[in-house]
């Protein structure tokens, strides 16, 4: 079985009573307003359904980190109320953040990685905080590592990949936990525009898993050529939520949708299956 | 997760971060080396005060003709003196013999006679009761004088004391310096790593999880800079001191604590403040 298969098999039966409600992430009139006076988010009001993959656009100060940060629950939030699977995230207290951000993915625009480990121990290293047995490290990080695309980085640093290695990396260190809700914040801020594609594509097969994916982006021409769900903010109110072009009764597969991506007419599906199929994903 | 796994991810950090690991482990090695030295020295100087407070003493000299019966009278008197711990006598040929041995040629003058008279050396029970002792004493006929030593010796003693005192404030001031710059040095090669604090909060590992690993480097790294120091004083002590004790009498004479104890303490001490260091400096990061 493929590890998307297992991972949907997985989210099926992990889901509790709760977590069956549609909504993923709830905002309820949200307002932040920082310390100095600035104001990150204005009475923000949404709501993110399981299993969706949704844009958060906005130029540089709009709120989008705001957003990424109140979910991460490294912000508190100065009004509202937030609710993550059902969960209030104003009842966690900070003991219990470790484990509540165990069920998230991220991916930051940096990258984040640990600079003293290898690409293989820094994706173990997501295991190893949940308390991970090696056998089990030794069997899901390869694979996810496989997935990603670095089956030969594995004993690599962080400093000897490129910047679209080290956000796969990234990616694959947010996904071994198959968490049910992955943020990637900015994650093509740093990458040319092929490999941009590269990184969405990969996000775009995680969502296809049955993760919500969250992402907030300011690159607008990738996402309007996407065609998802778009939330725009503008200083930090919600100016447009909409979704950017029709879903097709039947969703791309990743490669059209990569080609969906560069603007170029979807590909014939038979070239490309054998290539997808060599990462270990099945698609349809 | 067990401790292993925290010991592995120690020791790891440790390889991959050499610079401030060396920088701590001399930090560490060389502050404790200097303790190590001024250690033995406050109490060699402590020591050399306390013998000098222990010299204080009333001299009674008898009258030349004072018999043999005369000095077992005036013994027992001084004895039934309240505050008296000890009487010596020191007979004429005794004087005369310990003098001659200081001052050879000067006594040789004096061929067959001996002008020096018997003298008893009262010990008091405490420094302060010597007065007492002096004011009590008996006016026996036969005695000649009673000399109270206690000015020169008050001299002396509070001499020393302010010594004591200067040096007791100096190694109080070194161990501060020590304990602040280890703790600076390990601040410092956290600082340097605080991104990848944050990034291990963010995937979700606990506090412990993170500070364990920490925790032990620091002390590995205290130990390892305790030991260093504890080699290097035991070397010196071995090829340095140990010669010159016999060469010179008076190093061996202040009782001083054992090299291996020191050894110990300093070790003890090392690994203590490496770990409240990291422990504490930690703290600051993990507010993420």
């Amino acid at each position: 079985m493929a590890i998307s298969e297992r991972h949907r098999k997985r989210l099926e039966r992990t889901a509790a009573p709760a977590d069956r409600v549609p909504s993923v992430i709830q905002f309820r009139g949200v307002n932040k307003t920082y310390d100095s006076g600035d104001v990150g988010l204005n009475d923000v009001t949404f709501t993110i359904s399981r299993g969706e993959f949704v844009f958060l656009v906005g130029q540089t100060g709009s709120g989008k980190s705001t957003v990424m940060r109140l979910l991460l629950k490294e912000l508190e939030p100065s009004g509202g109320a937030i609710r993550v699977a059902g969960r209030d995230l104003s009842e966690i207290d900070r003991k219990k953040v470790p484990y509540y951000r165990r069920n998230l993915g991220v991916v930051f625009q940096d990258f984040k990685l640990l600079p003293n480990r290898t690409v293989y121990e820094n994706v173990a290293y997501a295991l190893q905080v949940t308390g991970a047995h090696r056998k089990e490290i030794r069997a899901k990080v390869p694979d996810i590592l496989a997935l990603t695309g670095l089956s030969l980085k594995l004993h690599n640093y962080p400093d000897q990949l490129s910047g679209g290695e080290q956000q796969r990396v990234s990616v694959a260190r947010a996904f071994v936990n198959h968490p049910p809700l992955l943020l990637a914040d900015e994650p093509t801020g740093n990458l040319d525009p092929e490999t941009s594609i590269g990184i969405m594509q990969l996000l775009y097969r995680i969502n296809r898993t049955g993760t919500t994916v969250v992402v907030a982006t300011h690159d607008s021409a990738l996402v309007d050529r996407m065609r998802r769900r778009v939330i725009e903010l503008d200083s930090g109110r919600i100016i447009r939520d909409e979704i950017a072009g029709s879903y097709d009764s039947k969703p791309p597969t990743t490669a059209e949708f990569g080609a969906l991506m560069r603007g170029e007419p979807a590909p014939a599906p038979h070239d490309l299956r054998g290539q997808v199929r060599d990462f270990g994903f099945d698609d349809d | 997760m067990s401790f292993s796994f925290f010991f592995r991810e120690a020791m790891r950090s440790i390889k991959r971060n050499p610079i401030p690991s060396f920088a701590a482990v001399a930090a560490v090695l060389v502050t404790l080396l200097v303790l190590g030295v001024f250690i033995p020295i406050v109490q060699a100087a402590n020591g050399a005060a306390d013998t000098v407070s222990k010299r204080v003493q009333l001299d009674v000299f008898m009258k030349h003709a004072a018999t043999r019966n005369d000095n077992a009278r005036v013994r027992r008197e001084i004895l039934d003196t309240p505050h008296v711990k000890k009487v010596a006598f020191v007979s004429k040929a005794t004087a005369l013999r310990q003098q001659r041995e200081a001052d050879p040629e000067a006594f040789a003058l004096l061929g067959g006679y001996n002008p020096l008279p018997d003298k008893f050396e009262v010990r008091p029970d405490s420094a302060s009761n010597i007065a007492k002792i002096a004011a009590t004493l008996p006016h026996d006929a036969s005695i000649d004088a009673i000399k109270n030593r206690q000015p020169e010796t008050n001299k002396i003693v509070s001499g020393t004391r302010v010594l004591k005192v200067a040096l007791g404030i100096l190694i109080g001031l070194l161990a501060l310096a020590s304990v602040l710059l280890i703790a600076n040095t390990i601040r410092l090669s956290l600082f340097s790593r605080r991104r990848e604090v944050e990034v291990m909060k963010l995937v979700g590992a606990t506090d412990s999880f993170i500070r364990w690993p920490f925790l032990i480097e620091g002390i590995l790294l205290g130990a390892l800079g305790g030991l260093g120091a504890a080699l290097l004083l035991l070397l010196a002590k071995l090829t340095f001191l140990n010669p010159l004790k016999d060469t010179f009498r008076f190093i061996s004479v202040p009782h001083t604590i054992p090299v291996g104890t020191l050894a110990i303490v300093l070790l003890a001490a090392s690994v203590v403040v490496s770990a409240v260091g990291s422990g504490l400096s930690l703290r600051r990061f993990l507010r993420v």
